[in-house]
Parts: C-alpha cells; structure tokens; sequence
C-alpha cells in the first residue's frame, strides 16, 4: 500500500490503541475498529498535522448523517487514504 | 476567581486575532470551600483547577475568535505540566495561543505565570459544536461580564 495509507495506520493503531496488525485497507474505522467519533478526533488532529491539510470531518459526517453518502466512503481506510491524497494534491497544486 | 462557581477567569486583557492569542488576569481568592480539603493548613489551588482556568482561557479565545458562534467543549488534555503551587491571594496570567483549527476541534497551548513565572502549561483540544439551546446568550453574557465583548478586548 501507499506510505499513505502506511502513515494513516500507523496514527489509528497509536492513537486509538489498536494492534497494527488488526488494520487493513478495508477496515471501516467505526464498524470494523470501533472508533468513537472522539477518538477519530484525535485522529483526524494528527493526520491533519502529518499532512498539512484539514480534513472536513464536519462535511462528512454531515453528508452521511442526510444520507447523502454512505459512511463507508469516508471511513473505510482506503478510501480515507484516497481523501487524504486528494486533500494534499490540492494543497500543493 | 469564585473557585467553586468554576469562575475562573476574572478578565481578559487581550484577544489578537491576528496571532488567535489571549491573555487573562484572575486572582485566586483568599477564602475558599476548596481550600478547607486541599489541603487543611496548607492552602493550594488544585492541579484539576488550574487545568480548567488554562481550559476556560482557550474556551473563550475560540469563543472570541468565532464570534460565539459555536461552543468548545474540553475533549483532551496533554502534556500538562504544574511547576509551582499556587495560594491564595495570588494574580494569575493565564495565556492560550490557538495551535490548529480542525473541521469539528481546536486545539491551544496554554500557560499560567505569576509575575513572569511558569506556573503551569498543557496543550488542550475541544470539540467545537453548535450552542446546546438558549446557551449563547448565556455565554455572551458571560463573555460581557469578563471584558472579552468590549472594544478594549479586542487588540
């Protein structure tokens, strides 16, 4: 996988305490690893510091909660690494 | 300072959005409740409360950077670091520097001096979320009280 996909596995499994081993691409980081909207706070604090970029974790969660998204296509992490690309592509076009 | 109001901050001095700095003045009280356990004959401010006044600077620099459209509520508190105790009387500068402003949080560093001398520091996040209901006059009232609203806060 990516080294970003490498990186944003590396944050879940220290900062929310879960084996590395345990995570994988498709893991869906609230069904699969039982992160709470708190802890994916802290996650999203140090992959927006990693990255440089601010996830719009208002935007997502409110999409998801009108149904305009499923929460897989945020939360699963290889489509979460997939944001993040996107987000630092962004950053330094 | 009302220590067992959870007042802890008396009045801000500075709010610069530019750098998204604060800095407060509070004194602790000579007489408190709080005092008569911690500790008997010996009375300190607690670490617990010095941790809030550090959160309830940050609080209202977002609060005041936000322009009280939004709540902060404490979420997390790192790294904090007490260096020297704290009795009644003293005045406390009480500092919060935002550090990042996430989508849902912010997190500040905060510090508390006495005449120039670290007292105490921690780096604080806060989940930033829409008032609970009739909550933001409340705040504002209170922001009023504490000199955040006036012109004079605003550098």
């Amino acid at each position: 996988m990516s080294s970003t996909y490498e990186t944003v596995a590396g944050i879940i499994s220290e900062t929310a305490d879960i084996p590395r081993e345990q995570i994988t691409p498709e893991s869906h980081a609230i069904d699969d690893l039982g992160i709470d909207s708190l802890a994916f706070l802290d996650i999203a604090f140090a992959i927006d510091k990693a990255f440089g970029i601010k996830l719009p974790l208002e935007q997502w969660t409110q999409e998801v909660n009108e149904g305009k998204a499923p929460a897989e296509e945020y939360f699963v992490l290889k489509n979460l690494v997939a944001r993040i690309d996107a987000l630092v592509a962004a950053k330094n076009a | 300072m009302r220590l067992e109001y959870f007042e802890m901050i008396d009045r801000v001095t500075v709010l610069d959005r530019e750098t998204k700095r604060i800095e407060a003045q509070s004194t602790v009280p000579q007489e408190s409740p709080v005092f008569e356990g911690h500790f008997p004959g010996h009375p300190l401010v607690p670490g617990v409360l010095l941790t809030e006044t550090m959160a309830q600077a940050s609080g209202y620099l977002v609060l005041g950077l936000m322009d009280f459209t939004h709540m902060p509520f404490l979420m997390a508190v790192d790294k904090a670091r007490f260096r020297t105790f704290v009795g009644p009387g003293t005045v406390l500068t009480v500092s919060a520097q935002l550090e990042h402003e996430g989508s849902g949080y912010a997190v500040t560093k905060a510090r508390i001096a006495v005449e120039g001398k670290a007292i105490c520091d921690a780096e604080l996040r806060f989940r930033i979320m829409p008032f609970p209901e009739g909550m933001d006059e409340l705040m504002r009232a209170q922001g009023r009280r504490i000199g955040l609203l006036t012109e004079n806060a605003d550098a």
